[in-house]
């Protein structure tokens, strides 16, 4: 048992799915040599070889296009995609190929990758550094859309990814990175070798982060823990009992979740940094106003990203759902 | 190693000599090969009917460009993985894939009835996105060398292919990581109405080679030992370590892009009809001819099979039922469905469908070998070429 961030959870992820399994190997700009612009894939190149941890062209359909091919010979590809807006270059692969794969041949030959995407803003970074794409992928059958928000999960998660037959996206909340540390345990969170209901539950649920009855926030990666601090601080000033819900998975959503917790606490909120329009917050609303509408007392609110291009970091803390964004979008939602 | 004057080894019987038979390709090889060449011919030209009476939808004719399909695949080891493009939409009958799935496939069927497993075939699902194939192409053969495996690939695209990124990430991924690839674009130098000037500045697709420090050969894409030729050389090399070839079989699409173009509007067919002098199936069967091992008995047998293999094909599709609303959700993963498949399914199963249009009646049937392309007489096309 150790306390490990979530690029050290991630690490350890990684380490374990190349030591159960020789099919694994690892793509990306800068991956082995300096094990990943964010030190995720550190220590893999020494342990396992040029072979299996590969530093790549600067050429992202490059990667995720031999990754298919990689695939189709019967290996299992990781590709970090080195920053979230670097991904549109493979957009075509991901979405014409890596998605259709299994369609395409009967089921037989998913492409089955792991596309490791850090994701988001709030790190001062250069233009396209800082996007939140995960909604085009959400919208393109055939992937699977994942984004853990704990260490914990960031461990698990990663692993059940791998060992999953279907491609999936994962999205890393870079923001919090390095956050906080979190007891990770050294047992295995499932056993590698099979794909039973643990691993993919992992890829399919929503996770309790804050017990609350008032309303209900669903968020995801960086946002859960500022929506914490939002129902925090309503707490104190106000009283309020506010429930926070991490999504875990963007494709497909957690519904029963969704629904459940909505009905019970009759109020929600949906909060992401990724622009409004065609969002995952419209997808969430929509679903609960489908399904439980009669057991609401308002209707669903948003606090998101605006539909305008990531700004410049000049700006980033205008543009970003802030804690007092989300605590005005839960008081606005409480008092309708 | 890129030249203009491109490799040939099939002369006229004319003025244009014949150079020596390559090495490996004794009398059974060449008459196998013809044999493949007949195959492709017969089921270009039975699918273009298909597509005129109804039965299968828009439909990419690959008629002359016979040669560089088998003459390249020929090269090819069982084990080689191949890749093609739409224009090679019929390659895998020659590894065993039922001519039924091919047609399924044009006439819009999915799984199972219009796709496959490619690893049945050593065989990339058809690609229909230009150029998107050449990376898969690159990173199986890259897989079978980290597995330490001699397996080779080889991917078809035409030079419209050569303006999109994914080509040059393909082969520079090959080129980085020396796999065992054979680029073989078939410069028919029509992407539908544009033409090859309008495509590059360089005079040769060959010499794009250099860019990627890998050899470029150019042959003639009438010619089908050329194709097996420059193939074979380029398998081999990339087996030994010699890394990826980008070969340019440089040819002319003697038809309409798809059963939908009509090429009238933007080129002169008279310039068309000299280039289907130099076809490659009689080509062929003329310098079979000549070197004795082909005569109008074998010929007629040859094609008398081909022609059964595929009407076996036609009746095979004739066969399948119209797939029910369901195969729309099937495969589309392989772990659980999402629950919003269930209510997908609930909600196609809920309305009742159209009834299933009567096929149109068969019009007399073009004679074979020359099938006039009529204008806006299918769906709109397959993109590019």
């Amino acid at each position: 048992m150790a306390e490990l961030t979530m690029v050290e959870a991630l690490n350890k992820a990684l380490h374990e799915a190349f030591s159960a399994d020789d099919r694994v190997v690892l793509l990306g700009e800068d991956v082995a040599q300096t094990g990943g612009v964010f030190r995720v894939t550190a220590g893999l190149l020494k342990e396992y070889g040029g072979e299996r941890v590969i530093d790549t062209p600067l050429s992202e359909a490059g990667i995720v296009g031999t990754a298919v091919g990689l695939s189709l010979y019967g290996l299992l590809p990781v590709v970090e995609i080195q920053f979230d807006g670097f991904v549109y270059p493979a957009f075509e692969q991901i979405v014409v190929h890596v998605a259709r794969y299994g369609w395409r041949t009967n089921g037989e030959c998913p492409a089955n990758m792991v596309i490791r995407i850090p994701f988001g803003g709030g790190v001062r970074a250069p233009e396209l550094h800082s996007d939140s794409p995960e909604a085009l992928f959400a919208h393109s059958p055939g992937l699977k859309v994942v984004c853990p928000t704990t260490p914990s999960d960031a461990r698990a998660m990663l692993l059940a990814a791998i060992t999953h037959p279907d491609p999936v996206i994962f999205m890393e909340p870079k923001r919090i990175y390095r956050a906080g540390r979190q007891e990770v345990s050294d047992a295995l969170p499932f056993d590698l070798g099979s794909t039973n209901g643990d691993a993919s539950s992992l890829l399919s649920t929503a996770r309790l982060a804050r017990e609350g009855n008032d309303l209900v926030i669903f968020a995801y990666g960086a946002t859960v823990p500022l929506s914490v601090e939002a129902a925090e601080k309503l707490k104190t000033d106000k009283g309020t009992s506010l429930r926070v819900v991490d999504l875990r998975s963007l494709y497909p959503l957690d519904v029963d979740a969704i629904t459940s917790h909505a009905s019970a606490c009759g109020r929600a909120l949906v909060v992401h940094e990724a622009p409004r329009t065609a969002g995952i917050g419209a997808e969430v609303s929509s679903l609960i106003h489908e399904r439980v509408m009669l057991d609401l007392e308002a209707p669903v609110g948003r606090v998101t990203g605006f539909d305008v291009p990531f700004p410049q970091f000049a700006n980033e803390d205008d543009y970003l759902p802030s804690v007092e964004r989300i605590a005005r979008g839960a008081e606005k939602v409480l008092s309708f | 190693m890129s030249t203009q004057e491109p490799l040939r080894i099939i002369g006229d019987g004319g003025e244009l000599p014949d150079h020596p038979v390559p090495d490996g390709l004794g009398e059974k090889e060449l008459l196998e090969l013809y044999r493949w060449l007949v195959i492709l011919r017969t089921f270009d030209e039975r699918a273009v009917m298909l597509q005129r009476q109804g039965r299968v939808g828009t439909y990419p004719l690959y008629w002359g460009e016979e040669g560089t399909t088998a003459g390249a695949l020929f090269a090819c080891e069982d084990a080689d993985w191949i890749f093609p493009s739409y224009r090679q939409c019929s390659v895998g009958i020659l590894r065993g894939l039922p001519v039924a799935t091919v047609l399924g496939w044009v006439r819009g069927y999915g799984g199972p009835a219009g796709f496959y497993n490619p690893r049945d075939y050593r065989l990339g699902p058809i690609c229909v996105p230009i150029a998107t194939h050449l990376p898969h192409a690159t990173g199986v053969a890259w897989a079978a060398k980290i597995r330490g495996e001699r397996t080779a690939s080889l991917a078809w695209f035409g030079e419209g292919a050569t303006s999109e990124g994914d080509f040059h990430e393909g082969l520079n991924f090959a080129s980085v990581f020396r796999t065992a690839t054979v680029f073989f674009c078939t410069n028919n130098q029509w992407a539908i109405s544009t033409p090859v000037t309008r495509q590059m500045a360089t005079r040769t697709v060959a010499e794009k080679a250099a860019a990627y420090g890998i050899p470029g050969i150019r042959i003639d894409g009438f010619d089908p030992l050329a194709c097996y030729k420059a193939a074979k050389e380029a398998l081999d090399r990339g087996r030994e370590g010699g890394g990826p070839t980008l070969i340019e079989a440089f040819t002319y699409r003697i038809k309409a892009h798809g059963t939908a173009d009509d090429p009238s509007l933007y080129r002169d067919e008279t310039e068309t009809q000299k280039w289907a002098q130099l076809e490659p199936v009689g080509r062929m069967a003329s310098f079979l001819r000549r070197l004795e091992i082909l005569d109008d008995d074998k010929n007629d047998e040859l094609k008398a099979e081909a022609k059964e293999m595929v009407a076996e094909g036609v009746r095979g599709l004739e066969s399948v039922e119209q797939p029910g609303p369901e195969v729309m959700f099937d495969y589309v993963y392989a772990s659980d469905n999402p629950w919003t498949f269930t209510e997908g399914l609930e909600e196609v199963n809920s309305v009742a469908r159209k009834p299933e249009a009567a096929p149109p009646q068969p019009p007399s049937p073009p004679s074979a070998g020359d099938v006039e392309i009529q204008p806006g007489s299918g769906a709109p096309g397959v993109e590019e070429a």
